[in-house]
């Protein structure tokens, strides 16, 4: 038991990106390649001896593994992995080296959400309403202040009398063309 | 005095050192371990004048592995995923091996030396096809190899050095390589044009009823046609033309081409002969030179020869000698060289099917046991050499001479029954349809046998191992009988086919006796009675609703009659989610009555919804388990009586949408439903839902508790849970006034048919890893603690108490739950380096996990396979009927010797005082 109870330190670091390949969607229909996803990731071993580094022959041994067997790959020399065409959803990355423990790592891939953009927002239906607030609250002021007074009062007077305001006979020169 | 004490007390350290885990220089002492790599597809020599000469293969287990060309041994292996299959393998540059796997898909190049993996490379097409994979040669090693590789109807050319795709063209459109039959295409494909010829068979043999199958070979300007058993060696001209140039009989296979030297290339035929093999190497431009023939003597239990590979070398008089690599029809693969061979493997164990075991023969009175052991001398140096191992006082040599010994004592290896129980036949049957005995001391193979029936013929293209039985296992009566099982095979894979019965003696591996293609079989059901011969009576249920006894012999049916009523088994039906219960009706009526015959009927059914429930696992006690006690004890000197039934089936079901892989489905619309059904009446004693959980389900069953293991979608971590089932009609029998008065109902016979008042209690605990296997420890009173051995992913066996899922955990244990080993309660289940079983070692591809129990009550053997094979033998408990093999004899012998010169100094000493006394 040698082998197991020496303590290692063993920093196991994934920097697992998502890449979004580009398939036209005839493609997505076949099977093998109907998704096109690919999990990136590498096996970092940390020794904390400075001369107790991992012999080459015990890298080529360490395994990767996804879904508990649904694939297997191995490692690059530089402790990289990759896996491709995998569907989207949540996943979990084992890895098998012999004397050393893993944590499994749950990768999970969503949807990729659009970049946060102005336009987003302005094109959205709140944002829609705030424009039009806004123009309200900056814009209407400055329309009165044009305003003639005694058109004012007439155009208040013919309120009164209409009962219902509209925005068209506040405007300027809505109570000239009526 | 004092010396006394010391050597005691030296005495009482040697006992009491044992550990729960293994000792470094216990290694390989009780274990062994097999490397395989399973059934040769491809092999690619690499033999160049300087280094080590190696052959590279791939296989159908999905290996790639780098052998020694002297010895066979593996340098490197690597196993793929069950998915990954290779469809191609070659040199690149003389120092990366490539291979092609996934349809075609992935291409990864490994180091030659080491195997480390260098690069891998995702080919893209469009539509799945046949893949190809050819590495151009080019004689100047610094120029990038191109590899040109055909997958998914794509050609793609990849650069040797990164595995970068150079260039890329698709063929989806001119694609007619698949699917003729009758004609033969001639594609030529040259600076990307294609152009088609095609040629009718029936122009070069008469008879073409049959369908011709290109054989694969890469012979350039040459190939093989199989048809009628015969094999036509078709010649192109150089102007498109086909000439048939040989006719073969009896050929057995057909290698590859072979470039020899600048513009020659050779290839080998096999021939079968009487309990011998022909080998022939041909010239591929002149067909009348024979550049080589030989005839080698094989074994007839390897069957015919399926692949040959051909390498040559230069001999010392310049002239070219060929070796040649040759897979057997039992997945064997041999190196023949010079009319001899001069390496075997037996990678068919790598795909084994079943096992069971089997007792060697009993020592008999006149085999002397005296040979084995040595001198008293001899014995008492070794026993010496093993105190001073124990003192710390052995030199390194004295270390390596103690492990020698051990290692050596050929007490173990011997041919006969131990007391312990220890030595057995692991009884191994491999896909290839052949029955292996290892010996499980050492795991050498003591007789293999290559089943008749099991071999592909013309009645049966197909056949496929299914399973082993015990058949006979002699041991109150009939003891001269040998023990025997019952092999079953079936003639396709599917469930319609015609199945055989073969009959294997365990000691000398003869096929005893073989029923060839009864009827369809579905179930194969071991009833609990054996006859006279200690044969066990075995129900066969064939597709059409009817049973069939076996042995056919009347003493069976009168047992039968004589139990008649008390035959229950169920079924299955995974595709319509349908569990029944069935029990004999009536002899079945053809022409007359066949006694062997039964019609039976369906006591009861479970339905499940298949639009919300699937089965996805089923698991039952072993059939031979024996259970020590029916209590448990609970806190508080409680105890409570276990449910204990052989006739309890656990059920797991799982939602349709979370069948699949792990991520394809959310936690919402999954679900884990697990049941325990008594399977004499179809009662459900239990049922739990488990939300947001996902099969794969991996279960074990023993006494009262199954422990499963499955995937938990909302904590996104695998789970195990633990039912533990108890008889509450019995826990009135808790008072001792009542038991005093007889008042009990401890003796009350116990039957399926009478309701039971059960109760269910579970526990669920996060565990870290994926499982490939589980299964339980078993001894022989089941009187020792279990142990689960679960296969992880990282195909290792890890021994895991019992009593981590035991149901009295909680958070703060009291201190008399302390002692009595009750672990404080964790959310997941701790894994300790020290306990699996497999050490260092490795079972790639595990598959399965067997243990049987030894004689000695304290001690399981364990046996787990897939590619790899591992044994070993443990003491959950630790060896506490036993001493262990580290006792040393000679510290005791010691003890004994300064005990008595002890009192006989004190004796003397005391007389003399006396005397000294008297005289004062």
């Amino acid at each position: 038991m040698a082998s197991n109870t020496r303590s290692k330190t063993m920093v196991l670091l994934l920097f697992v990106q998502l890449c979004f390949l580009l398939f036209s969607s005839s493609i997505a229909f076949s099977p093998g390649s109907a998704e096109g996803y690919t999990i990136n990731g590498r096996v970092k071993i940390e020794s904390m001896g400075a001369q107790e580094f991992i012999l080459p022959g015990k890298i080529s041994n360490i395994k990767i593994i996804l879904n508990g067997g649904q694939r297997v790959t191995f490692l690059r020399p530089d402790g990289y992995f990759s896996f491709h065409n995998v569907p989207a959803g949540t996943h979990l990355i084992e890895v098998d080296a012999i004397g050393y423990f893993f944590s499994p790592v749950r990768v999970d891939y969503y949807e990729i959400r659009e970049p946060f953009s102005i336009m987003s927002i302005v094109k959205s239906p709140m944002g829609l309403m705030m424009g039009f607030m806004l123009i309200v609250v900056f814009l209407m002021p400055k329309l009165m202040e044009n305003v003639d007074p005694e058109e004012m009062r007439r155009a208040q007077e013919e309120m009164r009398n209409q009962g219902v305001p509209t925005l068209a006979s506040l405007l300027p020169g809505a109570g000239r063309s009526s | 005095m004092a010396i006394r004490f010391f050597l005691v007390l030296l005495l009482f350290t040697s006992c009491t050192k044992y550990s729960f885990s293994l000792y470094e220089d216990q290694v390989g002492l009780m274990d062994w371990h097999q490397q395989y790599i399973g059934k040769v597809k491809h092999a690619v020599f690499h033999t160049q004048k300087t280094g080590r000469k190696r052959v590279l293969v791939s296989t159908e287990e999905n290996v790639v592995a780098s052998l020694d060309l002297r010895r066979g041994e593996i340098f490197w292996r690597h196993v793929l995923g069950i998915d990954d299959v290779i469809d191609g393998l070659d040199i690149a540059q003389g120092k990366y091996a490539i291979t092609l796997s996934s349809d075609g898909s992935l291409l990864r190049a490994w180091n030659l030396p080491d195997g480390q993996m260098v690069w891998e490379s995702l080919l893209q097409g469009s539509k799945p096809s046949k893949s190809i994979l050819n590495v151009l040669a080019t004689q100047k090693v610094e120029m990038d190899n191109v590899i040109l590789v055909f997958g998914y109807g794509c050609l793609h050319a990849v650069s040797s050095i990164d595995g970068e795709v150079l260039w890329r063209t698709d063929f989806v459109a001119k694609s007619r390589i698949a699917g003729l039959r009758s004609n033969i295409a001639i594609i030529n494909v040259h600076d990307g044009e294609i152009s088609y010829q095609q040629t009718v068979i029936a122009e070069f043999v008469e008879d073409t009823s049959e369908k011709a199958v290109i054989l694969p070979s890469r012979i350039s300007g040459m190939f093989a046609l199989e048809l009628n058993s015969l094999i036509i060696f078709i010649k192109l001209t150089d102007k498109g033309k086909l000439v048939v140039v040989d006719k073969v009989t009896n050929a057995a296979a057909i290698g590859d081409a072979l470039l020899i030297s600048e513009g020659q290339n050779a290839f080998a035929l096999v021939q079968h002969g009487v309990g011998k093999i022909h080998l022939t190497v041909k010239d591929g431009h002149d067909w009348s030179i024979d550049l080589l023939k030989e005839s080698t003597v094989m074994d007839p239990q390897r069957g015919k020869v399926n692949k040959n590979f051909i390498n040559n070398y230069v001999q010392t008089n310049r002239a070219h000698g060929f070796r040649a690599l040759i897979v057997m029809e039992d997945h064997s693969l041999l190196l023949v060289q010079q009319g001899e061979i001069v390496w075997r493997r037996e990678d068919g164990l790598a795909s084994v099917v079943d096992v069971v075991t089997s007792k060697l023969p009993v020592e008999k009175v006149g085999v002397s046991v005296a040979k084995v052991e040595q001198n008293l001398f001899e014995w008492l140096k070794g026993h010496l050499l093993k105190l001073k191992g124990t003192l710390m006082l052995a030199s390194p040599e004295d270390v390596v001479a103690i492990q020698a010994m051990r290692l050596r004592s050929s007490e173990k290896s011997k041919m006969t029954r131990d007391h312990n129980g220890f030595r057995k036949l692991l009884i191994v049957l491999t896909r290839a349809g052949k029955l292996f005995a290892l010996h499980t001391r050492d795991g050498r193979v003591i007789w293999s046998v290559l089943l008749r029936s099991l071999c592909k013929s013309e009645t049966c293209e197909q056949p496929v191992a299914l399973n082993v039985y015990q058949w006979q296992v002699p041991h109150h009566h009939a003891m001269d009988e040998n023990p025997s099982v019952l092999v079953i095979g079936r003639c396709r894979p599917s469930f319609d086919a015609p199945n055989f019965l073969s009959f294997v003696d365990t000691y000398t591996g003869r096929e005893v006796n073989s029923l060839g293609l009864v009827q369809s079989i579905t179930q194969i059901i071991p009833l609990l009675y054996t006859d006279s011969t200690e044969q066990r009576l075995h129900l066969l249920i064939d597709i059409n609703q009817q049973a069939y006894l076996y042995p056919k012999m009347p003493e069976a049916i009168a047992i039968m009659q004589h139990e008649f009523s008390n035959v229950y088994w169920y079924s299955v039906d995974v595709d319509n989610d349908i569990i029944k219960g069935h029990a004999l009706k009536s002899n079945c009526v053809h022409e007359v009555v066949d006694e062997y015959c039964f019609n039976f009927r369906d006591l009861w059914s479970v339905v499940f919804p298949p639009e919300s429930e699937n089965i996805i696992a089923t698991v039952t006690r072993k059939s031979n388990e024996v259970v020590h006690t029916q209590t448990k004890a609970m806190a508080e000197q409680d105890i409570m009586y276990k449910y204990i039934s052989r006739n309890l089936l656990f059920v797991a079901t799982v939602a349709p949408k979370a069948r699949g892989e792990i991520g394809t489905a959310s936690p919402e619309e999954s679900w884990l439903v697990v049941y325990l059904i008594e399977t004499v009446t179809g009662r459900i004693l239990h049922r739990m839902v488990h939300h947001g959980s996902q099969g794969p389900v991996h279960a074990v069953f023993s006494e009262n508790w199954v422990v499963y293991h499955y995937f938990n979608l909302r904590a996104h971590k695998y789970e195990i849970s633990v039912i533990e089932i108890y008889d509450q009609s019995r826990a009135d029998n808790k008072d001792v006034r009542k038991l005093i008065l007889g008042k009990h109902n401890l003796t009350s016979p116990i039957s399926s048919y009478s309701r039971p008042e059960v109760i269910t209690k579970s526990h669920s605990y996060f565990f870290t890893h994926s499982v490939k296997a589980i299964a339980v420890t078993s001894t022989a009173k089941g009187i020792t603690s279990k142990q689960l051995l679960i296969g992880t992913i990282g195909d290792q066996v890890l021994a895991l108490d019992k009593r981590y899922l035991d149901l009295r955990r909680s958070v703060n244990p009291t201190q008399a739950e302390k002692e009595e080993g009750v672990i404080p309660l964790t959310d997941s289940l701790l894994i300790i380096p020290q306990s699996y079983i497999t050490h260092s070692l490795k079972v790639e591809g595990l598959r399965g996990i067997v243990t049987v129990p030894a004689k000695l009550e304290s001690t399981s053997l364990v046996f787990a396979y897939g590619v790899d094979l591992f044994f070993t033998r443990m003491a959950p408990s630790r060896t506490y009927d036993s001493l262990t093999e580290d006792f040393s004899y000679a510290l005791l012998l010691i003890t004994i010797v300064a005990l008595i010169a002890a009192i006989f100094v004190t004796w003397v000493l005391s007389e003399r005082k006396e005397l000294q006394e008297k005289w004062r």
